[in-house]
């Protein structure tokens, strides 16, 4: 971008609004909106915290067993879904209401059902991210050149050979979007489901933040959770970039 | 050097020369929502020549092959490989798509090798193989390079190095030319002239060109069009040892060319 004849940096508008949050907060408006400098500091001494690592921990382990259940069984189903109209007729109607159900209504049932810890929260991560995995590798399902089956068929291919070496890479460029875009969900999932449980890592902490009005706390963990997300869509968006060669030969 | 026009009256199979190595019995396709696309149609294929299927554009000679191939399944009749019934792919018979049907993610020598690699014949081996065939259809050099790096007349050679890289007895081949530019496309019967003699396998070939079928062609089967029937098989007996323009001046040549022409004008309209 230019402004000017000046050559303006990608991330300048970060900067702005950094400076913003700077002012707001100095002007003591609200108790909400800590100014950003005491916040980061608040950070730096929350890193320091052991609690902070703990939380920092079961946040990475939950979203990573949620993330991988939600792939290992969400990319399978939707292919098998867009190769087969039975299946598809079976499930496409249930995926469709999750993914736009309020889905922070069911954890509570996971909850009563596999109580506070962990597994809930992993469930919850699988909860969010699964559906749009499943649409996405459908979708891409939908896009296999219907020669490359008939190739496979004609070569003699099983149908694990043909799912493994021709449908999975043909479907690729979608189901990775979907893995993208369910990772997002993840955050969210392992977020919310935190939140919900309210017992264990950020949950408690937010928890704790919050019922005692600590917000430097809050905005520091918040900070920490966006920089997270981020970072996700960021690696996720490099590894799609790299299939993008096959995605447009692909006809 | 001389045509000779059989005149076929369906259903009866046509009296061949060789051995057929594949029989089409009686067979007829009608599309889901009623489209008849062939109407018994009784054909053998001889061993070790190349037939061509030709007819007007949308008569049904993809449909035919596609049924050989046992990719598609006849609403009657049956297909004899080898005197026996076939209702499904096999490693027999192997085939050269008209869109090339390359995986855009593997490597020339991954795709020609395929057919290998699916049953399960150790990679140093099909790699050789695949090799040997790349080798053989012009594209040495070009063996770790992926389909997006090639022309189109590459991308078709690749096909058919897997088709012959699985030995086959039958090559069957949907309209393979199509999509190739016209020099590629001379270029590429030329070479293909020359497997057919080397290879000694049996070539099934549907083009929708005159003149590409009588070039490469043994025995030309004109389909009428939709439903398909036969209308007519024709032998065409050509010095394909001769150099490539003698033969696209060969009075045979040039009189078959122009005999097809005056059949299939019937079929315009």
């Amino acid at each position: 971008m230019e402004f000017k004849g000046y050559r303006i940096p990608a991330m300048a508008s970060l900067v702005i609004w950094a400076v913003l949050w700077e002012i707001v907060g100095r002007l003591g408006l609200t108790i909400l909106i800590p100014p950003l400098s005491t916040t980061l500091e608040k950070l730096a001494e929350i890193a320091a915290n052991e609690s902070f690592w703990d939380a920092m921990a079961i946040t990475m382990r939950t979203f990573l067993w949620g993330s991988a259940i939600a792939i290992v069984v969400g990319v399978p189903l939707g292919i098998l879904m867009g190769r087969s109209v039975i299946l598809d007729r079976m499930l496409l109607p249930w995926v469709n209401t999750f993914i736009s159900a309020p889905l922070s209504a069911i954890v509570p049932v996971i909850m009563a059902v596999f109580g506070f810890g962990e597994t809930t929260i992993i469930l919850t991560v699988v909860l969010f991210a699964i559906w749009i995995i499943i649409l996405d590798a459908r979708a891409g399902a939908h896009a296999i050149s219907p020669s490359l089956v008939e190739m496979a068929r004609v070569y003699g291919a099983s149908p694990r050979q043909a799912f493994a070496k021709i449908y999975v890479w043909s479907a690729l460029p979608e189901i990775l979007t979907g893995i993208r875009l369910g990772l997002l969900r993840a955050v969210k999932g392992v977020i919310i489901g935190q939140l919900l449980v309210s017992v264990v890592g950020f949950g408690r902490l937010f928890e704790i933040y919050s019922s005692n009005f600590l917000m430097e706390h809050m905005w520091a963990l918040l900070i920490v959770l966006f920089a997270l997300a981020f970072l996700i869509d960021l690696a996720f968006g490099a590894i799609e970039r790299r299939v993008d060669h096959f995605a447009s030969s692909r006809s | 050097m001389t045509v000779t026009a059989i005149h076929a009256p369906t259903p009866a199979a046509a009296p061949v020369p060789a051995a057929p190595i594949v029989e089409v019995r009686n067979i007829s396709k009608i599309y889901p929502g009623g489209v008849e696309a062939l109407n018994n149609i009784s054909l053998s294929f001889p061993e070790g020549e190349l037939t061509s299927l030709l007819g007007p554009s949308g008569c049904g000679k993809t449909t035919l092959l596609k049924i050989i191939a046992g990719l598609l399944q006849p609403t009657a009749g049956e297909v004899l490989v080898r005197g026996r019934r076939v209702t499904a792919p096999g490693p027999e018979r192997s085939f050269v798509f008209q869109d090339f049907a390359l995986m855009p993610w593997a490597t020339v020598i991954r795709n020609a090798a395929f057919g290998l690699e699916l049953r399960g014949v150790a990679r140093s081996e099909r790699e050789a193989v695949a090799e040997k065939y790349i080798a053989s259809v012009g594209l040495k050099g070009f063996e770790r390079k992926y389909p997006h790096e090639l022309s189109g007349g590459m991308r078709q050679r690749v096909g058919l190095a897997r088709a012959l890289a699985v030995n086959a007895d039958i090559v069957m081949m949907d309209e393979p030319f199509s999509a190739v530019d016209e020099q590629t496309r001379r270029q590429f019967q030329e070479d293909l002239l020359r497997l057919v003699a080397t290879e000694r396998k049996t070539f099934l070939f549907v083009t929708h060109s005159i003149e590409e079928a009588v070039y490469v062609s043994n025995r030309i089967v004109l389909l009428s069009r939709r439903p398909s029937r036969v209308s007519e098989i024709i032998d065409v007996d050509l010095p394909r040892e001769s150099d490539p323009e003698q033969i696209r001046r060969h009075p045979t040549y040039l009189d078959a060319v122009e005999g097809i022409w005056q059949t299939l004008k019937h079929y315009l309209d």
